[in-house]
């Protein structure tokens, strides 16, 4: 199981908490997948926070809290620190968006934030992209998590660049490593953890579908399924087919 | 006085940011505010005083990926 700064998590399927047809089945998505983290966020109160809070802490699990919309530093800093004395942890998704269309994070802004809320106590988990030299740049700025991309968020393409992924896990193999954003299918999240990744971070893969239930299920068992795939030391592919079936002994009929 | 509360003009009376959150019925809520674009930590909010003119942000828990 993950180890984020230290806590161990009971789950590698970290789950978002939002566009779920209703509380009630958001409560049993949580349930049915046992996800280990729920990320949340804050925003100005308009009589619904309050509810919510209550909800989250139903949970009994460990949250997140993102500073998802954010565009700047001073902006991310802020929420951060709203969101460290409301949700009392100093854990914290930081996003810095750079590009509203793709939400590409703004990397840049990023490392300045990372290195900011780091000095100033906070226990950053960064959504990045999977660039080697952005990546080393937040664990100089403090980070000992990595939350790389899969693809753009709320996209569902699974993972766009499975060899940068698979570059990023050689390159820190002693960071936890979070595929965030991009999973649309349970087979986007297996071959994350196939490629020896710790967690995986989705919300709309599960908050969308007809059945998010259900869906949240399938991304447990899939997400349990790399990762014993991983832990099995997978055989390499291969261009020529391998006959698995002895040739030894066969009759000779014609 | 004359402030900006979540983006809305309101005239409050305060003076100070935690009268004002009593005011519009989030005294005891689980609320965290910003003045101005800085964080204003819970524990500061009663000797808080607002003036015409201030920006004040009152977040709460929410949905989120």
């Amino acid at each position: 199981m993950p180890v984020f700064y230290g806590t161990r998590v009971e789950s590698p399927l970290m789950l978002g908490t939002a566009q779920y047809p209703s509380p009630a089945i958001m409560a049993e998505a949580f349930r049915a997948s046992r996800a280990g983290i729920a990320t949340v966020s804050l925003r100005r109160e308009g009589g619904a926070g309050q509810d919510f809070h209550r909800l989250i802490k139903d949970l009994g699990i460990p949250v997140l809290p993102n500073t998802a919309g954010c565009h700047s530093v001073r902006e991310a800093v802020t929420t951060a620190q709203m969101a460290r004395e409301l949700f009392e942890t100093p854990w914290l998704k930081l996003e810095v968006i750079r590009d509203d269309d793709t939400l590409c994070p703004d990397v840049i802004a990023l490392v300045e934030a990372a290195r900011v809320l780091s000095d100033d106590g906070f226990q950053v988990f960064p959504y990045c992209t999977e660039d080697l030299s952005v990546c080393g740049r937040l664990l100089d700025a403090g980070c000992q998590v990595l939350m790389p991309w899969g693809a753009p968020i709320g996209s569902g393409r699974g993972l766009n660049n499975p060899y940068g992924l698979r570059s990023l896990r050689a390159h820190f193999p002693d960071v936890p490593l979070v595929v965030d954003a991009g999973i649309g299918l349970p087979s986007h999240a297996a071959q994350a953890m196939e490629l020896g990744y710790d967690a995986v971070l989705l919300n709309t893969a599960v908050a969308k579908a007809g059945d998010p239930v259900a869906m949240a299920r399938a991304m447990a068992l899939a997400i349990e399924a790399g990762q014993l795939a991983h832990g099995a030391n997978p055989i390499e592919a291969r261009d020529m087919a391998a006959p698995s079936t002895p040739l030894f002994g066969m009759a000779v009929l014609g | 006085m004359k402030i900006t509360l979540n983006g809305a003009a309101r005239d409050l009376t305060g003076p100070t940011v935690q009268d004002a959150l009593a005011e519009i019925g989030l005294g005891a809520a689980k609320v965290a505010t910003a003045l101005n674009g800085a964080f204003l930590p819970a524990a500061a909010r009663p000797e808080t005083t607002l003036k015409d003119g201030d920006a004040l942000e009152v977040v709460a828990p929410m949905q989120g990926g």
